[in-house]
């Protein structure tokens, strides 16, 4: 028998405890296979940040820290200078890398620090029940923003990527949907090129995802997939922002 | 060979969707967690394209395929 | 290395106590009155193929600290009283992953931006808590120059053999000032512990299980025993890690207790108060948490009345509190805002008796 899906070695057999039809466990799987196929699982150290990823340090099958809300990429900083020999990467939340940890996250990015961000975008605070979150949309409803966001009223949402390509420092920063096995592909070729490019020490890349949360949203899941496609996406174009010309080389 | 581990399955139904061919669907029984975990219809209609397995958020469905005919 | 003697200041001593004592990483955010130590490190910590980083804020420092400690490395911050609140959450992180770190806080006046005088008024915040939930941190409160240095090291070792962070705390006044200071040879950073997370691969390991550094704790009964077993670890730290120093104690019925640069102020006094044969003595608490109480309250009970001395509105004081015995006086001598407490100032007070 030849398998021809399986589950990838840098996850644990740890279920997932992420609601039906969420889409932390399809980015947990896209990040795994790419750490497995670049061989990155026994450099990797994660880090978990505060959200409803907040066990992924029990998902991830490499060294791991949990940070505290919003201070995943000044964790991963030092962690990254501590052991350059190791990959470092950060797995956080809207709220967490948007709100929070936005200084974190600027500056990080600004100076180039050579991790890499996955950022998962559910335009919500997934875990403490659909709050409004920095890159909540327009006229979205949430618990926080009942009447829907008027920029008047709760503000404009947060664009990462318009506000990270202002920046010297990133090497590579991507937006990518989950949502069909094509899409897939496409965020899939994404996170290895955002890897790789720490791996050649070219400096910051991130990725980010932008991901259903069907609870939050009162949607099913299958609405939520739709949802992302129709709605998101329209605001939040997915696409390559930046890629350093050596992330492509060799 | 479509595999669904119906503990894991948390009858999203996203490989419901996701099928070209339609032969997945969620069961009227419960799983220990108190869902619908899916079912594959008619194995013989599936054409190993992976779609129902790569939508699954939770890696409940494994496949695998005789050496020869892959 | 033979031991040098160099004219140095209490900033500057920090920086030579963590570099003797292996540390290579030092993350920070410039304020007053220690920048000094940053501007040091950044000199020469890239020299020694160590990591010297400025950080955004104080919040990102912490947590760069809890990074580095996590990945196995000896690694400080330091900074002053704001800062140091900035940096209260992250503590509070450090304490429950047990991460081995040092934190320097070189206090200024205060509440709120307050002023960038020598103060004592960041007591509670160090011995008690500071950040939230159920942790202590060993605090070490040197008074001179040679004494920062020496703590600074201590103090790297006490954070490995506890698996905690520790804080070493004095003013603004030993942190500018100049003595000198003999400095001993320096030891290289020690190895990785067998905890850190260094990716599975380090040092041959290449099946090793994943480690994790975490402090989330939600199955049931899981936080309680985490903090029981913290409590345990405090409780021997208590019993292990009590430092204090005493001066002209053996007959005296006045006693004055202080530490940092208030307990220099103190021994001036006390000495010229006995050349006046007044019987004065001098107790200085070095760890301020594990508090000096058993020795304090064996003293508190020959002498007449106790005077605490303190750059304060009265924290330290509270401790003295629980620790004399009852029948023993206690008075208070203190001063807020920056201003100091001279010699003559304590000297006045004993001449009242
Ligand atoms: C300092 C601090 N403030 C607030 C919280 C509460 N909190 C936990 S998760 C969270 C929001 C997480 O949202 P996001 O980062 O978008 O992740 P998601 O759950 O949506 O995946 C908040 C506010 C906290 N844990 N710590
Ligand atoms: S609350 Fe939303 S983001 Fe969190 S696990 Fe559930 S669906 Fe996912
Ligand atoms: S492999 Fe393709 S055809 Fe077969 S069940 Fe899955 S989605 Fe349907
Ligand atoms: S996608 Fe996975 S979890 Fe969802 S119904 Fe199908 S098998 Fe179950
Ligand atoms: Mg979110």
């Amino acid at each position: 028998m030849a398998v021809l899906f399986s589950r990838p070695q840098s996850l644990t057999d740890t279920p997932f405890r992420y609601c039906p039809g969420c889409h932390h466990g399809l980015a947990h799987r896209l990040v795994a296979e790419a750490l497995d196929e670049l061989n990155l699982r026994e450099k990797a150290v994660g880090i978990a940040s505060v959200g409803c990823s907040v066990y992924t340090n029990e998902f991830f099958n490499c060294d791991t820290q949990q940070a505290a809300h919003g201070r995943a990429p000044a964790v991963a900083t030092a962690v990254k200078r501590a052991r350059p020999e190791c990959f470092v990467f950060t797995y956080q939340g809207d709220g967490d890398l948007a709100s929070i940890g936005m200084a974190e996250t600027i500056h990080a990015a600004a100076r180039g620090e050579n991790i890499s961000i996955i950022f998962i975008n559910n335009a919500c605070y997934g875990m403490t029940g659909g709050q409004m979150a920095p890159t909540t949309l327009p006229e979205q409803k949430t618990t926080t923003s009942p009447l829907g966001r008027e920029a008047a009223r709760e503000g404009n949402p947060v664009d990462m990527m318009k506000l990270l390509d202002a920046l010297e420092g990133p090497a590579y920063l991507s937006r990518v949907v989950l949502t069909s096995p094509g899409k897939q592909a496409a965020a899939k070729k994404s996170i290895l090129r955002a890897f790789r490019a720490q791996m050649k020490g070219l400096g910051f890349s991130l990725v980010e995802i932008l991901s259903a949360c069907p609870s939050n949203w009162r949607m099913t899941p299958v609405e939520a997939l739709h949802y992302v496609d129709e709605v998101m996406a329209k605001y939040y174009p997915p696409g390559e922002v930046r890629v350093a010309k050596e992330v492509l080389e060799g | 060979m479509v595999e669904i581990d119906t503990e894991r399955c948390k009858g999203c139904g996203l490989c419901v969707e996701a099928c070209p061919r339609k032969i997945l669907a969620l069961s009227t029984e419960f799983n220990k967690a108190g869902h619908h975990p899916a079912v594959l219809l008619d194995p013989d209609r599936c054409i190993y394209c992976l779609a129902c397995a790569r939508l699954c958020p939770d890696l409940a469905i494994t496949i695998s395929k005789e050496a020869e005919t892959v | 290395m033979k031991d040098q003697v160099e004219l140095v200041s209490g900033n500057r001593a920090v920086a030579s106590g963590a570099l003797d004592a292996g540390c290579r990483m030092y993350f920070g955010y410039p304020i007053t009155p220690q920048t000094e130590i940053a501007e040091y490190m950044s000199a020469v910590l890239p020299e020694m193929n160590g990591v010297f980083l400025q950080a955004e804020s104080e919040l990102a420092a912490i947590n760069m600290v809890y990074g580095a400690a996590g990945a196995g490395r000896r690694v400080m911050t330091t900074s002053s009283s704001p800062g140091i609140s900035l940096m209260m959450e992250g503590l509070s992180y450090l304490a429950t992953a047990e991460l081995p770190c040092v934190i320097v806080n070189v206090m200024r006046g205060g509440p709120g931006l307050g002023n960038i005088a020598p103060a004592q008024g960041d007591y509670f915040q160090a011995v008690k808590g500071g950040g939230h939930g159920d942790y202590r941190t060993p605090v070490l409160a040197p008074w001179s120059v040679q004494e920062i240095y020496d703590l600074t090291r201590t103090a790297f070792d006490l954070a490995d053999r506890w698996r905690n962070p520790v804080f070493i705390l004095f003013d603004g006044l030993l942190g500018t000032m100049m003595e000198p200071l003999r400095t001993r040879e320096p030891i290289p950073e020690r190895a990785a512990p067998s905890w850190a997370t260094t990716g599975i691969f380090a040092h041959g390991a290449n099946d090793r299980a994943p480690r994790s550094i975490y402090t989330l704790h939600m199955p049931e009964g899981a936080l309680t025993e985490v903090n029981r077993r913290l409590q345990a670890k405090y409780r021997e730290i208590a019993r292990e890690e009590v430092r204090y120093d005493e001066h002209f104690t053996g007959d005296a019925e006045i006693l004055v207790v202080a530490y940092g640069s208030v307990a220099r102020s103190a021994l001036q006094a006390v000495r010229v108060a006995r050349q006046q044969g007044r019987k004065v003595g001098l107790f200085r608490p070095v760890s301020l948490w594990p508090f000096p109480e058993e020795a304090l309250h064996a003293l508190s009970e020959k002498v007449r009345k106790i005077l605490v001395a303190e750059m304060s509105s009265g924290q330290m004081l509270e401790d003295v509190r629980l620790a004399a015995a009852p029948s023993c006086k206690i008075d208070f001598l203190g001063a807020m805002g920056g201003e100091l407490i001279y010699p003559g100032t304590i000297l006045s007070r004993l001449q009242e008796e």
